[in-house]
This record gives C-alpha cells, structure tokens and sequence, in this order.
C-alpha cells in the first residue's frame, strides 16, 4: 500500500491544534513584510496520528527484532531512558536559565563526565559533540590545537589504518591534513612495519579504531601508541567500538591520547532513524586545556549537608564551541540512567556477552561464509558475502534475501578492505535462540546462493516495496512533495 | 570493452589524445563502466588555470561511487567541455567521443611517453577483472 | 535486565565458541590492562533510578513553573501531545538510518516530507535532512560555501547581530582551513546590514545574515542580498522558523543558502539539546549541499518509494575527499517538526507566529514606558527585543527569579557594548497577566 504523502492528504481549511485568541490589544503587522503564500498542508489531529502511524509501520525497528549492523551497536533501548529524558524538570529547562536553576543538570552532566572518564580511562571529557562524527572532528582538532600551542607547525599528516572507521579519512581532511593508509597485517592488525616506515616528526598522529572494523582487537595496540608516541604524534581513538571494551580495557591505559564515545551505540541512547546521535570527547592530562566547551565543573566544594555549587566553564586553550549549548542534552541523560542501572559489574557484562553473541554466531555459521580473519573477535565480525561457485551473488543479495526471513541485513560493502563484506553486530542484548534461528536463516541463504540463485537476485519479496531504483533517483532528483519552479 | 587505438591510457584510467600540442582528455569506456550509471559530473579546474599531472581537474559520480579524474600530462586548461554539466550521461554511451572533458596545452610533451598505449592498457584492464 | 542469557545458555554457547570462560574471549588485550577496575557507584534498579532522577530533577527550576522570557536561541513554545505520542513509537525511534529502503519507507517518507516542509517555509528549492543544531548548520553553510569557490575565495563575512554562538561554532569549523579570514563582526552590534556592504568584494566566498537578527530585528534584505551577489559572493541566512510562518520567507529576498535552528518546531528546551539545524539551498547547489537527502523514485514494480540519494558524495565513499564528515543527523527531531508543522498546518503555524508577534509588542510597549526602562529597536521586530535597563541585568534577574520570573538574556555577556541590555522574548506561551506582572515586577526595580 502506498501511503500518501502530507501534502496529498491535505484538505483546505483543517487544522489539527487550535491555540487562544490573543489576550493582548494586538499589534499591527509588517504589511511590506508579510508573506503572501504558504505552501505548508493542513490536516486533522488525526489524519496525522494515522498517516505517521502507518508510515512508522513501514520500519524495521529494534523493537521488533534483530538489527545486527556492523559497527553501530543496535542493541536495546531501554524504555525507562525515555521516560527519564521526559521528566519535566529536565525537558523543559532553558539553557541559558542562570546556573543556581539548573543544578540538577549540571550534577547529572559532572557525574556523567566522571563515569566517561573513568570508563576510558582519561582525565578529562567534554560533552558537547553532538555525534560521534562530531566528536571525531572535535579530538582531530585537539591534536592539531595541541601541535600548534607548542609552535610545531611541520606536522601535517594523519595516519589512518584501513581497517579505521568510514569516517575519519574526511575527518582528517576537515581538520586540515593529509590523510596517510596504513595496511593491514595477515592477523588483521596494523602493520607494524609500514608504520615504522612512516612514523617520523611530519605525523601529527594516528587513528585507530580498536576493536577495528573487522571485529579484531589489535593485538599491538600498545606499539603502535608506542611508536606514534615516539615520534612525536598522538593517537585518536574511534570510540564506535567501545561496547566491546567496558571494563575489559581502558582505552587511555592502552595508549589512545584522545577519543570520541557515541552514547547512542555504547550507552543504549536511541538511534532516532538516524540520530540524534551524542559524541562526548575524552582527553589525557596534556590535552584537557584544549576541549570544547562549556564542561561542567565544580565551582563550590560541597560537603556532607551542602551539595556542591556547579557551573559551566571554558578549558584554556579550548578548540572553541562545536555546537550551541551544552551538547545533545536529552541524550546524556539517557546515557546516564543506563550507566547508573548498571555499574561496573553491570558495565563489565554487557561487553563479556556483546563478544560472547558475536563469536557464538560466528561459530554457528560453520564456515559456511568465508572469513578472512581467523581470530576470536571482539563483537562484531566480517564475513565475505560471495562465493566462487556462485558466480552472480554478491553481499547485497544476501542482505535482501535476509528482510525475507524477517531480519535486518547487517552493514554491507564495509570495510573495504573485505571483498563483498557483511559486518555483523549481534550485540548483547539478543538471546540465544534469536541468534540461533539468525544463523539458521544464513546458513540457508548460503545454500540457496548456490540452489536457487534467483531467489537471492530478486530478493525481498515480501517487504512494503521491492528493490529501488536508485539511479532514477539520482537523476531526476525529486526531493520534495513538489517540484521546484526553474529559476527565471 | 572498447579501447581505441590511437589514444594513450593512464593508471588511473584516463585516457588523451594528442593534437600537437593539445591534449584532450576523457576518461576510459573501462571506467565507466566500472563506475556504472553516472548521475553527476563537476569540473575542478577553469579554463586558463596550471593543471599539474595528478591533480584532480572533476570528478563523475554515479549511484556506488565516486572518481576523481586526473591530468594524466601538465598543462594549462585551455577548454571545458561544458556540455557534460547537463549531458552527463554521455559520459556512458560516448566515453571516447561526445564526453571528453579537458582539453589543456602540454607542458611537457614527454609526459605523454609514459603513459600506456591501447595495447598495454587493455591487458591492465584484463588483469584487474570486470 | 538487558542481558536475557540464562547461566545453561552461557555455558552451551561458550561451549559453541570454544572457550572455557567469558575471560577466555579477551586473550588479545594485553594482559597489564585487562579487566580494570571501575571505580563507579554499584548499580541501581529501575524503581531506584526512577527516584535517583526525579530528586535530580527536582533540584532544577523549570519553566514549567518559571514565567519564562528567556530565548536567545532557544524558545518555549507549546507541543501538542501528538508530537510526542507519535515520537515513542519504537518503530520511529529504535531504527538507524534508513540504509536499506524496502524496510525504512516510514522514516524515508517522513524525512521527503520533512525537506518539503522546510523548503516551504524557507522559499528555497532543496532541504538535506538536518544537521545537528542551528549553529553546525551555519557552519556547514561556511564549508559549503568554501568547496563552492574551491578553496579560492576566502573572506567570510559574519554580521555581528548573527548569534554569538553560531559565529563561535562556524569559526571552529573553519579553523581547520589555512588562510580564511572570518571578520564583519568586530563592529558595534546595532548596526543596520548595510555597514557590512564595504568588506564585500571578489575575495568573499559568504556573507551570513540572521533573520529575525540575535536581537529579534525583521527587515527586508533584498538590496543587501543583490549587493552580495553583485559581488559573486553567496548569502547565507540563519531564520527562525516560527516567524517564516509570518514573514517574507529569505528564499524571496534572494538568500542562497538558508538554515536556521528548528528547536521552535515541537521540540522541547531540553537544557539545549538534541535540537534541529535545518539547511536549505537554492536549485543550483543541490549537488553542494552536505549531509543526507532523500529522493522519490520507483521500486521494481513501479510503486512510489524513497531512498537516500546522491550518497556517492558522502565520508563512507569518499572518505577524505568528502567535504563533510556528516554521518548521522538528528532524524527523531526532524520528525518531530513534520508532526508539529503537519499538526498546525498553515494556518496554526500563522497563529503561532501571531500570537508571539502581538503579545511581544504588548510586553515591548509596556516595558518602553516603565521609567529607567528604554527600547532601543528602531526598526520591527518579530517575538524579541531589546531592553536597555537601569542596572546590571544579572541584578534584574536574580530580582525576578525571586518573584518566579526567568528573565531576559544578558547582552553584556557577548557584546560588551551591550552591558545592561536585556533581550527579551515572548510566545505564546506567556499570557497577558504574566506579561503584565513581569512588568510590575520590573517597575519595582526602576524606583531604587
């Protein structure tokens, strides 16, 4: 069924929410100023609780079954976050109101501060970024602020591994350097040789994302830290795969200078049909000056009957603001309420079993997928979506195939270093018998790769509408209700 | 896969032909079809500007992927095939012909020696599979 | 809780995988930093969490209870219950980015909608589907226009009655580029656009203007936008949404690239987050613009459908040639403003915007004729304004907090010309006797 859109809904003279009268002598309009048309729809209150709640019908959610994307760690959202970023006070406070009327928030944003840090491993966290995208912006900066603060201009270079996540090549160069590859060894871990090869006083650092992106946790991590340390560089940490590592490492103990975190894959925040997404930054002690800002800090000392006073402040030599305010707000609480469920045995938990999911998958498959790595990996995994005696299947046919069994494909085509790769995060909160009855279905769709091809190739079958056409898209480039009038 | 004779090839698949000493510039039926249905196409360079060999003078997108094209020789831009703002399309069903892109006045005429010509560039083809 | 696995099915599964113990999965951590200790509160229930955060909460004033003439960036106004009914369906909320579109159409078709609305109110040919906020918005207007000229264009003109905050965040973006000068904004804060019109010339890649402007100033910009263009520079402009329900959109007074912050569309003040950035551009750079879009096409069979389009341009292809690192953006809130904007439709939206108008120029009028008091606009101005007052401002607030009152926002904290001006903003949240006992309470101040 196609669901119409708002605009072919619209009937003239609706209107689904009536507000007062004005109480006040009104005022005269701008006549020179006024807009003469406004092309928006007008519908009843319940024309739009059924066109949204059809079209939300539509979704493949969490909430309905499993979402093993590879690198973003759709685990569980769990309901109570909802209702506790809702909670009055913290919903409707202004973020400008004077400090004395918000002490709730800023306790909140300290403490979360506190848990990151000791989570990481790190001296210092700032909550502003508003996505891990942001918040791998936000440390690249910092490692350039920090070269420049000590007027060592001549380093110009960020080495990235290519098992490093999607993102940070054009991180890099928004920030200003020149990106360098560095390979992959036959253990999948950086190879430590190309690094030595290239580590000298131009690098201004290395991004390492580890576990990386094949699920493997290097198993060198601390001669690479070494190594850039040595010469002269930082090293960033990709925060994407923390939820391998609570309490199983400490990622500044392992080397990593600064790193992003994403509350919306490790701390349960919700993916919001692709975000709001929240991505605090980590810092060790040489880096703290140079955060975004504001933080929360501790302005009077409180005691056993006082609470202390907090209030927001600007590091020294701060990179400056990356957004307005004080970072994704409704997300720190989120991430707060599921920290504090937990605790460090919690924490500690909820990596032992996202890695445990991802290799009991793994060996459920029976090597009915070719894995290019073999390695006990951490939780997720990169299997190859293609087979030799199957010339004319590739990764995105099984990723079809799989909506037909009532699954969400995993990530495909990444990394890229995989040849037709399916990236698969089961994380920890599937049971046993969802993984069970999911390597069940690619297990069959392996065969019927080799049986009856044309089922893979025309694949989903069963979904509100088939494969689309994505170069019509492309081309005709409709991308709103109407089409826009050519420019005189 | 069409790969004429009379042009020189690059690695990174761009192909020129000489007349002179201009060089007209396109890129490979090879690599359109590798990149599949291009859906956009944008110049990088004006006319009168130093293009060095390597740098990137526009780029063609299709719906998988991205390319830059690359000066396979140095030379100043001398004339953009504007037409390619709009018609990109041809960029599929014309590669060698309606779509070549950058013409530029060679800076140096011996770059074109290193390039591979039609023989050598169909065997790399080959190896690197369709 | 969250973890379902019974103790038997541990045991089979680390069976399965073929280790002894959970500890048995992590040997490639090196063996000095496996398993730190985490010094952090043990953990508490849901029914003590639940209670953990309501004292938290209770330790905050909200303006729930506040008579709130706070704005600033950030605006009270009312959000019909649907908004939120709507938002808690976990179809909505526990999905990603709509990668595979045969299961994703619900979040496609309302992000399509979503680019409709806001081209609608902006008078601008194409939306992306959001970015973070109002300020990253602005500052991806900067890059944008930056990849436009090619890097060879690289004055950046920012009027200083554009938000402090937009202008700190569009510097820190463009920090990572050498060689840009960003300036316009050193001048003093109340003066018109056409005081920027000298430091336009062939070098300026964008000139950024707000409208309504940081003090809640409207003025047709039209001669200014024909001066930017004349120059070949493009115009960004940085709207409030509610007033375009009012007012001549930017896109007919010849804006190139519009954003603005969508927080005004249904969405709460959360303390500042997660907001809206809404980004909108004319036709010609459609192929320029950053971060997601969605386009209408047809699936194998024909039927109507979207998908994310034009995606060949994004960090996951191009990595460092991608002129964004953009990944996520804020898909539940733009949500959230379809349903808001769908809710209220055309003629809601006009009331809103109506009732902020008529009610500001009440509390304007009445606040101009308390002695001490002074206005300062010359020109109109849609739901904020400034007041020049008898002392610090910080003293005015601690005054009317103490009566219940969130005042105005400090001028003198940004623009130290500025000291002792307030800016006020009022919706149509703030009904005539909390307009009028403000007033009063103001009164008392002017007599000391």
């Amino acid at each position: 069924m196609i669901e119409p859109t708002i605009y072919e809904l619209s009937s003239p003279g609706r209107i689904g929410v009536r507000f007062p009268e004005p109480d006040v002598p009104p005022a005269e309009l701008p006549a020179s100023l006024l807009r003469e048309e406004l092309p928006l729809p007008e519908l009843a209150e319940m024309d739009v609780i059924r066109h949204f709640t059809r079209l939300s019908q539509k979704n493949y959610c969490i909430d309905y079954g499993l979402y093993p994307l590879g690198s973003c760690t759709m685990k569980y959202n769990p309901k109570i976050n909802e209702e506790a970023a809702r909670i009055p006070g913290f919903a409707w406070t202004h973020p400008l109101q004077p400090i004395e009327t918000v002490q709730g928030n800023l306790a909140l944003m300290y403490e979360l501060q506190e848990y990151i840090k000791e989570i990481g491993g790190f001296a210092a966290v700032s909550l502003q970024p508003a996505a891990g995208a942001q918040g791998e912006f936000t440390g690249v900066m910092i490692i350039r602020a920090y070269h420049k603060s000590r007027g060592d201009e001549k380093r110009t270079k960020m080495l990235i591994p290519d098992s490093a996540h999607g993102t940070n090549p054009a991180t890099s160069a928004m920030s200003g350097y020149e990106v360098v590859s560095l390979p992959t060894d036959s253990r999948g871990n950086v190879d430590l040789a190309a690094l030595r090869t290239v580590a000298d006083d131009t690098v201004a650092g290395l991004m390492l994302t580890n576990p990386n992106t094949l699920g493997l946790f290097d198993e060198n991590v601390c001669d690479v830290a070494g190594i850039i340390h040595e010469c002269g560089g930082l090293v960033y940490g990709d925060g994407a795969n923390m939820n391998a590592l609570l309490g199983i490492a400490k990622p500044g103990e392992l080397g990593i200078d600064v790193m992003h975190f994403n509350l919306h894959k490790t701390f349960s925040t919700p993916h919001g049909g692709g975000g709001p997404g929240s991505g605090p930054v980590g810092v060790g002690e040489q880096l703290v000056d140079f955060l975004p800002g504001p933080i929360v800090t501790v302005l009077e000392e409180g005691d056993d009957e006082v609470a202390p006073l907090f209030g927001l402040s600007m590091p020294k030599k701060t990179i400056g603001r990356v957004k307005s305010f004080h970072g994704q707000f409704g997300m720190l609480v989120r991430a707060y309420t599921y920290i504090t469920m937990h605790g460090p045995d919690g924490l500690r938990k909820i990596s032992e079993y996202a890695v445990l999911n991802a290799n009991y998958l793994l060996a459920r498959l029976g090597g009915k997928y070719h894995l290019p790595y073999k390695r006990l990996c951490m939780h997720e995994f990169v299997v190859e979506g293609v087979w030799p005696d199957a010339p004319d299947i590739h990764a995105l046919d099984v990723a079809k195939r799989l909506m037909d069994y009532d699954f969400h494909p995993p990530t495909n085509y990444f990394p890229l270093i995989v040849h037709e790769a399916l990236m698969i995060e089961p994380t920890e909160t599937e049971n046993k018998q969802t993984l069970d009855k999911f390597a069940e279905v690619l297990v069959k769709i392996a065969e019927e790769a080799h049986t009856q091809p044309e089922l893979l190739k025309n694949a989903p079958h069963n979904t509100p509408v088939g494969r689309m056409d994505e170069v019509k898209a492309a081309k005709e480039l409709v991308l709103c209700c109407w089409l826009p009038e050519t420019p005189a | 896969m069409d790969v004429p004779e009379h042009l020189k090839y690059a690695k990174t698949d761009e192909w020129v032909k000489v007349d002179g000493n201009i060089a007209t510039i396109g890129i490979s039926d090879y690599a359109q079809s590798q990149l599949s249905d291009i859906v956009y196409f944008e110049f990088k360079v004006d006319v009168g500007e130093e293009a060095r060999k390597d740098k990137t003078i526009a780029t063609v997108e299709s719906v998988k992927a991205a390319a830059d094209v690359n000066a396979p020789v140095s030379g100043v831009v001398v004339e953009l095939n504007e037409s390619l703002n709009d018609l990109f399309e041809t960029i599929n069903t014309d590669p060698f012909g309606a779509a070549w892109m950058v013409k530029l006045e060679l800076a140096d005429p011996s770059e074109v020696d290193q390039l591979m010509d039609a023989a050598a560039y169909k065997k790399y083809c080959e190896e690197r599979g369709h | 809780m969250f973890i379902p696995h019974s103790p038997k099915e541990t045991e089979e599964m680390l069976q399965a995988v073929g280790v002894k113990s959970l500890e048995g999965l992590f040997e490639a951590v090196p063996k000095t930093f496996r398993f730190p200790k985490l010094n952090l509160p043990p953990g508490l229930t849901e029914m003590e969490v639940v209670e953990h955060l309501q004292e938290m909460a209770d330790a905050n004033e909200s303006v729930r209870e506040l008579a709130c003439f706070l704005g600033a960036g950030a605006y009270h106004h009312y959000v019909p219950a649907a908004v939120d009914s709507l938002l808690r369906r976990g179809e909505f909320y526990t999905a990603y980015t709509p990668y595979q579109p045969e299961i994703s159409q619900g979040t496609l078709q309302s992000i399509f909608e979503y680019q409709s609305l806001i081209v609608g109110l902006t008078g601008m040919d194409v939306s992306n589907a959001s970015h973070y906020d109002g300020a990253t918005a602005a500052a991806e207007a900067a890059v944008m226009a930056y990849h436009h000229f090619r890097g060879k264009r690289t004055r950046f003109i920012l009027a200083p009655s554009v938000n402090p905050q937009y202008r700190e965040v569009l510097r820190t973006y463009m920090n990572g580029y050498e060689g840009l000068e960003v300036s316009g904004d050193e001048g003093a804060p109340l003066h018109s656009l056409e005081e920027l019109e000298p430091l336009i010339d062939m070098n300026t890649a964008m000139v950024l203007i707000q409208y309504p402007d940081f003090f809640g100033r409207v003025s047709d910009f039209s001669n200014f936008a024909a001066k930017v263009h004349q120059a070949g520079a493009l115009l960004a402009v940085s709207a409030n949404p509610t007033a375009l329900a009012l007012l001549k959109s930017p896109g007919a007074m010849g804006a190139d690239i519009v954003v603005g912050e969508g927080q005004p569309l249904g969405i709460p003040l959360s303390f500042g987050g997660p907001y809206l950035g809404f980004f909108a551009v004319k036709k010609d750079f459609v192929r320029k613009i950053a971060g997601r879009l969605v386009g209408e096409t047809v699936d194998a069979e024909g039927r109507r459908g979207f998908v994310l389009t034009l995606t060949a341009r994004e960090q996951h292809i191009r990595r460092e040639k991608a002129t964004s690192n953009i990944c996520t953006n804020q898909g539940l809130l733009a949500l959230a403003a379809t349903i808001y904007v769908s809710l209220l439709g055309k003629n809601g939206l006009r009331q809103v915007a109506e009732l902020c108008y008529h009610k500001s120029h009440y509390a304007a009028e009445r606040i101009g004729s308390i002695p001490g008091y002074e206005l300062v606009h010359q020109g109109g101005f849609f739901h904020e304004f400034v007041v020049k007052c008898p002392q610090n401002v910080e003293d005015i607030n601690a005054h009317l907090l103490d009566h219940g009152i969130l005042g105005g926002y400090d001028l003198g904290r940004d623009y130290p010309q500025l000291k002792d001006h307030m800016l006020i903003a009022v919706t149509e949240m703030n009904s005539k006797d909390e307009i009028d006992y403000l007033c009063e309470t103001l009164e008392e101040l002017s007599h000391d």
